[in-house]
């Protein structure tokens, strides 16, 4: 019981990190109708960004946050006004197009700046381990999910409960409607792309204290492609269900199922898809997707 | 004071110089068949044609002696002209309330915004009962009353109204002609209403233009219109004698093909 509490918890962790990650996908996706590609690779990005912040420049965990933050809003702005305003009103494939040629230079931006090395920094974190009973919580674990908690709760608030949260959620639905009313969509896309890249880089830095960094964390995108078609692709609750989910069974897959594989592993990595599978047999539109509203 | 000169075209040329002219706190009625440019005429005033692919290519549309054929959508919106879109676009997962909210998003004077809010919902006591509720699942009458009161949530000098008829049951129709016309004398709000039903139209309008093929082929006070005898056998179906118009009267026929060449 103590061993699956341990595996339930810490995988509860994982997946509100991989939560925080595929609201980004929802985001841009409820505005474009686009795959957002390069999501994995904010992730990434983060992750080298959280090394250099916390094991290169010693910052304490809040302010490298902050920092990752602060350098996301920047590249996350950039990136849609000069790769992808071009592109409102051209074919959704374009747009898909264009993320993957953005992963291509985040990618390359990362290689340049960190050699492409795998690189940990779990150590540096500070030595705060939770407790309770016989189950105890590492520190990347809790630091994880209490930053992707905060800041998962904090998006669902201005979602709901603010002005620009409610120009989102009707840019989303109809732009011709909410431009009419003057909402500029433009700033609706710019926020967008920011949110989407906050929550990929603040993501990253949360995970590569789990797991480290590499290039290859940008895999991750593909993992979190897979909770938000578990999800719905448009519902931003689903994503954070799905997330959670996927992070449990993940793990309770790696304590419980590889040992007993033949090659003693493994099998982590390919239960969402495996979930992923079975859930789109059976729901097409993923658990929470927003039905079509028809009146009969 | 509205002086709105619009002539333009895309690929496919739509509006062959259309002039009208809304005066302020008016109603006026653009009427005529369908494909004609009249939603096409909204469109260029509000913006959105832009949206669409659409373009003017000549002409001028003027708000108070200022251009605003070269404004983005945002930009027209802010000056005080609010579209109510053909086919109810209600914000569907959105609730009632939300979807009023998002017509007042320009708008930062919060009192105000409750007052029009309280004020829609007298408008309109039945949407006042679904506030919370999703607005997808409103019947249509309803969401035709959603999209207006967002529209007036904007506090608009000009409403430009397409279609607002639209497949309602004709008590619904007269309830909604009701409110423009109290929206209109309470409020002071212009109006331009593109309508099918032409009777109901001309009921509440000051003035109406008839449009074909993109021009405007009848300029009159809604009145006049409502007597002329042309308006009344191609748009209301009514003939001289008051019977049902006859197609194989060759007559009306080559009267209505000359009046569109």
């Amino acid at each position: 019981m103590t061993f699956f509490l341990q595996l339930a918890i810490t995988g509860l962790a994982l997946g509100m990190m991989y939560a925080l990650i595929a609201i980004g996908f929802v985001i841009i996706f409820k505005c474009s109708q686009a795959f957002n590609i390069a999501q994995g690779h904010f992730v990434m990005l983060g992750g080298y960004l959280g090394y250099t912040f916390l094991a290169v420049l010693h910052l304490p965990v809040w302010l490298s946050i902050i920092a990752v933050i602060a350098v996301a809003v920047v590249a996350g702005g950039v990136i849609e006004r000069l790769a992808l305003r071009p592109l409102v009103g051209q074919p959704v494939l374009a747009v898909i197009m264009m993320t993957i040629a953005l992963a291509g230079v985040l990618e390359g931006i990362a290689i340049l700046l960190w050699g492409g090395e795998y690189k940990t920094y779990h150590d540096v974190l500070p030595a705060i381990t939770l407790n309770l009973g016989a189950i105890s919580i590492p520190p990347e674990s809790l630091i994880g999910l209490i930053v992707s908690t905060i800041v998962v709760t904090l998006l669902m608030l201005m979602f709901r409960y603010t002005k620009i949260g409610l120009a989102m959620r009707a840019t989303a639905e109809d732009e011709q409607v909410t431009r009419g009313a003057g909402i500029r969509a433009t700033m609706v896309y710019a926020l967008a792309w920011i949110i989407a890249a906050v929550v990929g880089v603040v993501g990253g830095v949360l995970l590569g204290g789990v797991s480290g960094v590499s290039i290859a964390m940008s895999e991750i995108g593909l993992k979190a492609l897979a909770v938000v078609i578990l999800g719905g692709l448009d519902s931003i609750g689903g994503a954070i269900f799905a997330g959670l989910m996927l992070g449990i069974m993940e793990n309770l897959a790696a304590g419980y199922l590889d040992p007993l594989m033949p090659s003693g592993g493994g099998l982590a990595g390919v239960f969402p898809f495996i979930v992923m599978i079975l859930v789109l047999m059976i729901k097409p539109h993923g658990l929470f997707g927003l039905k079509r509203i028809e009146r009969v | 004071m509205d002086n709105i000169e619009a002539a333009y075209l895309g690929v496919i040329r739509v509006l062959h110089g259309v002039s009208l002219e809304v005066g302020d706190g008016k109603i006026v009625a653009l009427i005529g068949a369908n494909g004609g440019g009249k939603t096409t005429t909204l469109k260029a005033i509000s913006g959105l044609l832009s949206t669409e692919q659409g373009q003017i290519r000549s002409g001028e549309i003027l708000l108070d002696d200022k251009r605003i054929d070269r404004l983005a959508p945002e930009a027209i919106a802010k000056m005080g002209i609010s579209q109510v879109m053909e086919g109810r676009h209600v914000l569907e997962h959105l609730t009632v309330e939300e979807n009023l909210r998002v017509g007042a998003y320009r708008r930062s004077d919060r009192a105000g915004v409750k007052a029009d809010l309280e004020q829609v919902y007298t408008y309109f006591p039945r949407i006042r009962e679904y506030r919370k509720r999703v607005s997808g699942y409103l019947s249509g009458g309803e969401q035709q009353m959603l999209v207006i009161g967002r529209a007036l949530m904007a506090d608009p000098r000009l409403m430009l109204l397409d279609e607002p008829s639209l497949g309602l049951a004709p008590i619904m129709v007269r309830e909604i002609f009701d409110i423009i016309k109290r929206i209109n004398e309470e409020r002071g709000v212009a109006m331009l209403l593109v309508e099918q039903n032409v009777k109901a139209a001309l009921g509440i309008a000051d003035h109406g233009y008839v449009m074909e093929n993109g021009k405007i082929v009848l300029d009159e006070p809604a009145d006049r219109l409502r007597d002329n005898e042309d308006v009344k056998e191609f748009y209301m179906g009514i003939s001289a004698g008051g019977s049902r118009k006859n197609y194989r009267e060759l007559k009306h026929y080559r009267r209505r093909k000359r009046w569109l060449s």
